[in-house]
């Protein structure tokens, strides 16, 4: 018991959880640390009064017409899932485009929804700080990972140097040969002419395929890849999601005996002076600053779990997003058939018109003015990216879907300013091969009913697609 | 008026008009030279438009801003004259210049 008395001990004397990880990582193994402050804040739990986590029970979204502009919250974790955020977001652009709301079940934060404003608080991280979390809600106790993309600024820099030539263009064209190969493998062995699920058997299993051979994980346990992702970014207290913090912490211990293990699999390879290959952790193992990141676990797990969440949520569901709109627009589906160089033009729009993740959350540094209101110091600022993607200030017929749409590559998905997307190359990659090969092989991919949707504040996303393929007359 | 040249990785050169006060990045918009992306539109906040300016030019052209450098700082690309071209105005000065575009724009 002495690890975790040890912990106890120190935690209850105010010294915080990942420093002490942080001092006792050279001694005790990653997992066991992850279950021991498990445990602990079980215990407490039991003794303390934590922070209540908030429950959120689904109800019908009423018409936004029918509220009172400082009753609107945007925060509702039911707002996609019930595809209603379209008429929300448009009443704040138009009426109150920077929206102060102090009720909400995360606490109060201030909303930016037009195209403008969005651009001048990302690019402004002097003013707005991305720490300590990206997401509207405060982290889970004890999960205090470290993370680049809720850092500022000279660190920041640092630690997004040391990981971003994973995902560099130079590398994704070593790459691309792998990834195109095992995503022809899906695309071959679908259904034709009988309904499936276009999310599980297609979006998740190629997201997780790609992370299997970004992160040359064991192949076999792929999925669970997509599972942890799952987990990680969708506990109620951060994004309204449905996990429990036991899943999470169960979640987070096994990614860390997964990823020891490749770690030190990958090190004794180098030590043999074997030939390493171009995945995250061989990179991570030649780099002078980041050969020993595994004694700093926190760093370790937050970059992990930045690439996993980054790079799984996101694609997966640009792909689904993408069949859903050639759905809705079937005259833009007869516009691709007929010429399919607008391929790399459609997946800038496709990742425009989803906008898989949302938002990106920031805190006010000092008192600032943006679009005549005055956001304090310390407030919430989220930067509402879903909005404006589609802003009609900004962008014609916004809520049109078009493949050949001038400056596509303009929308906010990624972010702009420091904190930009660091995958987006590969996400464009990933879009591009898949409708090269689809349209290879199917005349047709037909949505059979309403797609379901995740329950997020966070992830634009979808549980479940239900389609029907036809192959292409040969 | 002017002209300055851009020249793809591969070697292919494009000769640009000089249009005075407009952007570097902009020029390149205008002229359909494949590799600048310009995704951010001129807000010095994508890093898409990178080009390198050929060292004898580089006083011409200027050194980058602070907030330039951070962004051209995520490229492993980035070279001692590396500018976002949305960051440098057109000037006639700047007849006979050579830029290089980077193989990958981040």
């Amino acid at each position: 018991m002495n690890i975790l008395s040890s912990i106890v001990e120190k935690s209850t004397s105010l010294v915080s959880i990942p420093f002490v990880v942080e001092k006792t990582a050279k001694v005790i193994p990653m997992p066991l640390q992850i279950k021991g402050v498990h445990l602990f804040l079980k215990a407490k739990g039991k003794v303390w009064k934590g922070k209540p986590v908030p429950v959120f029970n689904e109800s019908p979204i009423p018409d936004v017409s029918t509220l009172a502009i400082e009753d609107i919250d945007v925060s509702n974790p039911f707002l996609f899932k019930q595809n209603m955020w379209g008429s929300y977001f448009k009443r704040l652009r138009d009426e109150c485009p920077v929206h102060y709301q102090k009720n909400s079940p995360f606490g109060p934060f201030w909303s930016i929804t037009r195209y403008e404003d969005i651009v001048f608080v990302d690019k402004r991280h002097d003013l707005f700080s991305a720490e300590p979390i990206i997401v509207i809600g405060d982290r889970p106790e004890g999960m205090a990972i470290e993370t680049f993309i809720a850092m500022d600024p000279p660190k920041h820099d640092v630690q997004r140097q040391a990981v971003q030539n994973v995902v560099a263009p130079k590398n994704l064209v070593e790459m691309e040969g792998l990834i195109r190969s095992r995503a022809v493998d899906v695309l071959d062995n679908l259904p034709i002419d009988e309904p499936f699920d276009w999310v599980e058997k297609v979006s998740v299993e190629l997201t997780s395929r790609m992370l299997a051979t970004l992160f040359d994980f064991p192949y076999e346990d792929r999925r669970k890849l997509a599972y942890w992702s799952d987990v990680i970014a969708a506990s109620p207290e951060t994004t309204g999601g449905e996990c429990s913090a036991d899943e999470m912490f169960l979640g987070a211990a096994e990614m860390a005996t997964y990823f020891t293990k490749l770690w030190r699999e990958k090190e004794a390879k180098k030590a043999a002076g074997e030939e390493m290959g171009y995945d995250l952790i061989s990179l991570l193992l030649t780099n002078e600053k980041t050969k020993n990141m595994i004694d700093r676990p926190m760093e370790f797990m937050g970059n992990l779990a930045l690439l996993i969440v980054g790079g799984n949520d996101t694609t997966r569901n640009s792909m689904t997003g993408g069949i859903l709109a050639l759905n809705q627009f079937p005259d833009e589906f007869v516009k691709l058939k007929k010429d399919p160089t607008l391929i790399p033009n459609m997946v800038s729009e496709i990742i425009r018109w989803q906008t898989p993740l949302a938002y990106m959350r920031r805190v006010a540094k000092e008192d600032v003015e943006v679009n005549g209101k005055t956001i304090k110091k310390g407030d919430k600022v989220v930067m509402w990216y879903v909005s404006g993607n589609r802003d009609e200030r900004q962008i014609e017929q916004p809520d049109e879907f078009m493949i050949d749409r001038k400056r596509a590559r303009n929308h906010l998905s990624f972010g702009f300013g420091v904190h930009r997307c660091m995958g987006n190359r590969l996400a464009e990659m990933q879009l591009r091969i898949l409708w090269e090969e689809l349209l290879k092989r199917f005349d047709n991919i037909e949505v059979l009913d309403e797609p379901e949707y995740v329950q997020s504040n966070f992830v634009k996303g979808y549980t479940k697609m239900m389609v029907k393929i036809t192959a292409k007359a040969e | 008026m002017g002209s300055i040249t851009f020249i793809e990785h591969d070697g292919n050169r494009h000769e640009v008009d000089i249009e005075e006060g407009s952007s570097l990045m902009q020029a390149a918009l205008d002229n359909s030279v494949p590799g600048v992306d310009a995704d951010c539109g001129g807000e010095c906040a994508c890093g898409t438009c990178h080009v390198i300016v050929d060292k004898k030019w580089a006083s011409v052209a200027g050194i980058a801003t602070e907030v330039e450098n951070q962004m051209l700082d995520m490229t492993p690309e980035k070279a001692a004259t590396s500018r976002l071209s949305c960051q440098v105005k057109v000037t006639e000065a700047m007849d006979g210049m050579v830029v290089r575009l980077p193989e990958f724009q981040m």
